[in-house]
Parts: C-alpha cells; structure tokens; sequence
C-alpha cells in the first residue's frame, strides 16, 4: 500500500448527480466531493423533486466530473482507477453513470470498478472513521432501512429492517399529514421541540416480536388517525397539537429504533462499533439513543454530506474493490436491483411472515 | 388537464384490515398480465403500497425486498415472464417525465402498479382498473371503477362481490 491510488468515484443511481476524488492507499484524503442538489426546487414540491430523466444525469455527469477532478488539483490523467454506481437504482440514471465511466476508463485506459450504491453507504464509516470489520451497521438509504453486519467490502449479513416503510418516508410522511415542510425529518424535529411526547399514546410497531425487524406504516396510519380525531373533535389542528404529535412520533421512532439496534448488537460478538448512517443520525433525539444503546461500542456517524448520496462513497467502496483485485470490463452491466445479501430472506413487503422468520 | 374518461363502477368491498387488503390483493394477483395497469388512488395510509406489496408478493416466483417506490419512483420487478413495475408519480411534476421514466412503454409491455396516477389520469391506459382506497373506521373501502369495464367485469367475477 505504498503507492498513493487517486479514485474518480460516480454516482447517478437516484435523484443527485455526483462525483468525488479520493486519494487512498494511506491515511485516505477526499480531495473533492460534488453533488448537484436540486435543494431550492424541493421545497415547492410535498417531496424531493427527482431527477428523473437519463438525458438529465447525463448533460450532468460530464460536469460534476469535470468539476470534481478541478476541485482537487489534479488533471483527469493523474486518476488510477474509475469507480462507477452500478446499482441499485432508476436504471435511466445508473445507466448514464456506468456510460460515462466506460467512456472514461476506456479513454484513459484506466481499470473501472462498478460498485454496488448501497454497499457504498454501507462502507463510508471506514472511509471516515477508519473502522476495522466486523462492525453493524444501521443503513437507511432510499427507502432501505436494514441492519447489517459487515464483515468485509463484500460481506454483508442482514440482521433485520423494516418490512414497509422506512424511516426517512414516515417522517417525510408525518410531515405532510401536518402540514410541515419537506424534508420530513428536519421541520418534525423542529415541531417536535416544544412537543410533549407523553400526550399521544402512540404504537411502538412490531416491539413486542423477538427480532430486529421494524415497521412504520402503521406509525404513519396512527399519526393520521391522530390528527383526524383532533380535528374533527376541535375544528383544526392548533400549533401545540402539531408539536404534541410530532414529539410522540419521534419518541415512538426513538423507542423501536433503540430496542431493535439493542437486539441486533446483543445478538453479535466481536463488533468494533455500531455506525449509523442516514438521516436518523441527524435527528438529535433518535441519535442520542442510538448513541445510548451503543456503549461500549464506538457509536459511529459519518457527516451528513457522506450518508446522503454522495460519489466519495463510491470512490471509496471502488477502492476497497480495487485493492481486493477486482477489475470490471466494458461488459459491466447497470442493474436496477442489486440487493447487498442476496442469502437472508427478504424484508420489504414481505409482510407478517417477513416479521416471524 | 382534460378530464379523463368516464369511470364504471365495477363493484365496492369493505377491507375490515390489512389482512382483507392482502387477500383482495392475492385474488387478484393470478388474473392479471402484461399490459394491465392498476391506478391506486388513495390518501397516505389508506392502504396503496400495501396492496401493490401483496401484488407482487404473490407473483414473485423469487421472493425479494418490495421497498416503496416513494424515493425511487419506479421499482420493477421480473415476476418468471412478467415483467412488474410498481411506481409512485407523487413526486412528478409533469406528464412528460413519466415518458422519460419508460413509464409509457411499461404500460404495453409490463403490469403496472400505479400510485398517485390523480394527477396524471388522463395519461393512464383507457383501460386501466382504477382502485380507490378510503379510510372507514378501522378499517378501509375499496371502490373499483374502469373506464373499459366490460373485460373487467368478466375477470373480476368471483373476485369482487357485485
């Protein structure tokens, strides 16, 4: 590992446009990281507006690479390896991302790595933390929301998640039944400041079942029948109805994410820490248990700007590839679904049965 | 926007839980091929993902994760020959874009699970089975209307009451 290896990382798979490098082989320097964040155009919207179309990622990549490899000092002949998302993802977005890198790599004559978005997530902690396998991880990521033990770059065991909604949506959710701004997760914490969490009994989902597993739908669906009784019985909802709910949603989502983290570290030996990656470790009341429910173990999370989508990631989960001899082809393919541990049964949608095994 | 075709009425079901909602769902599943298109009008938690999951639950013959389409917009599914596309068009803000998605193209070739179509109706195939899911009591309501009723009614006999 002596030679210094510089990484041009890509990631397209969702609604951002990114690209990063990253100087690894040693004490590992991101020497730039860009996104194109659509930030300003969310809030019009009850949602984040997507970038939905291949055309757009693609008018893009060419741009955030451009400005990735400017940002660090460098020329595009001083990268050693091209690392690209190839999944999972909306397959128009990935697609345009592993075209640019063929195109790249094939121009520099430099090796390409597709690299797997979620496995990216699921690694940054050891880009930032430098945290040493096996570790659990608490993934919440686009709809995903698992926990995984990590036991090398291509080593993932799940150990549990939630079977509908994740988190990130029910807060998003919660939001738009009270009428709070999008994203979710900031202005609920925000409402849920002045909140008293004990006014509103709300369901701690699937706490009473052994396991890891997690629910939230039925969070959601209690929180909108909440609101519907206050405003039927009282005209409206006032202000501190609003900070009420919102603080005993996020008590109920500390509480279940708490016990279930609990569960998933007591059931392991030999972790290193627990990271928590995603907006939950954001939220200054579900990070503060979490944090909790760690000790002893280092309680690890990465900045916010390296467990959103981010192409660092991917720079860093092509490192890892890379130093492992992993080389991919001109063949390499985008795949729309590419799930992290093919072995363990599936979570999502897979209802009660899901729950039980 | 113009307003969309008129809708028939093809019957109304009480769904006293989410269990009631997966077996409706599980029902349905089997009749359905390429080509058809499932509109799931609801508000948040009436009940749509949950039975689009069920839908593609029973027609997995390789059982996988069916996260929300919420962030995504498209998860698509290959289901032995079918080929299954569940999408959210909430976040959409122009009918184009469902073009850019391959939307257009999925509703002839793949079976097609569509929530928050509202918006966008008159862009969904003429013969979709619309389903509109609403909160009663515990509980929920499933009206199902189509502006191409005939073919339904005939495939709906046994499945929905009425």
């Amino acid at each position: 590992m002596s030679d210094p290896v510089t990484i041009l990382g890509i990631e397209s798979s969702c609604d951002d446009t990114a690209a990063a490098v990253l100087r690894a082989g040693g004490e590992p320097a991101l020497l730039s990281s860009v996104v194109s964040s659509q930030t300003d155009l969310h809030a019009a919207f009850g949602g984040v507006v997507p970038e939905i179309a291949a055309r757009a990622h693609a008018e893009k990549l060419d741009l955030m690479v451009e400005q990735a490899v400017a940002e660090a000092g460098i020329g595009l002949r001083d990268l050693d390896v091209i690392a690209v998302t190839a999944g999972p993802g909306l397959i128009g977005g990935v697609l345009s991302g592993v075209m640019c890198a063929k195109g790249l790599a094939m121009g520099l004559g430099l090796p390409l790595l597709g690299v797997n978005h979620l496995a990216g997530h699921a690694l940054t902690p050891r880009l930032t933390d430098g945290v040493a396998f096996p570790y659990l991880m608490l993934l919440v990521s686009g709809g995903h929301c698992q926990f995984l033990r990590v036991d090398g770059a291509e080593d993932f065991t799940r150990l549990g998640g939630t079977i509908d909604d994740a988190p990130g949506e029910a807060f998003d959710k919660v939001a738009r039944l009270l009428g709070l701004a999008q994203p979710g997760g900031p202005s609920v914490e925000r409402a849920a400041k002045d909140g008293d969490p004990a006014r509103f009994a709300l369901p701690r989902p699937l706490l009473d079942r052994p396991g890891c597993d997690m629910s939230f739908s039925g969070l959601k669906t209690a929180v909108l029948r909440l609101r519907d009784r206050l405003v039927a019985d009282q005209g409206g909802l006032h202000a501190g109805d609003v900070a009420d709910i919102c603080a005993g949603f996020q008590a109920a989502m500390r509480d279940v994410l708490a016990e279930k983290s609990r569960r998933a570290l007591a059931g392991q030996s030999d972790l290193t820490g627990f990271a928590v990656a995603g907006g939950v470790a954001a939220n200054q009341t579900l990070r503060a248990a979490l944090q909790e429910v760690a000790t002893p173990l280092p309680f690890i999370a990465p900045p916010m700007a390296l467990c959103t989508d981010n192409a660092a990631m991917i720079a860093w989960a092509g490192w890892e590839a890379y130093r492992a001899g992993h080389r991919d082809g001109m063949d390499l393919m985008a795949r729309p679904r590419w799930p992290l541990d093919t072995a363990s049964a599936p979570l999502l949608g897979s209802g009660r049965k899901g729950a039980k095994a | 926007m113009s307003d969309p075709s008129p809708l028939f009425d093809l019957g109304t079901m009480r769904l006293p839980d989410a269990d009631a909602t997966s077996a409706l769902a599980l029902r349905l599943a089997p009749l359905l091929g390429p080509g058809d298109c499932l509109c799931l009008m609801g508000d948040l938690g009436a009940g749509k993902t949950h039975f689009a999951r069920a839908v593609i639950q029973a027609r997995l013959t390789e059982p996988e994760d069916v996260p929300s389409p919420t962030f995504t917009l498209v998860q698509t599914y290959q289901a032995g020959g079918l080929e299954i596309w569940h999408s959210d068009l909430y976040r959409l803000s122009d009918a184009q874009e469902m073009d850019e998605l391959g939307l257009t193209e999925a509703f002839e070739t793949a079976l097609c699970l569509i929530e928050w179509p509202d918006r966008f109706a008159d862009e969904m195939p003429e013969a979709a089975l619309w389903l509109h899911f609403t909160m009663a009591g515990e509980g929920r309501v499933v009206t199902l209307r189509s502006a191409r009723p005939d073919p339904w009614q005939a495939r709906l006999a046994g499945v929905v009451p009425g």
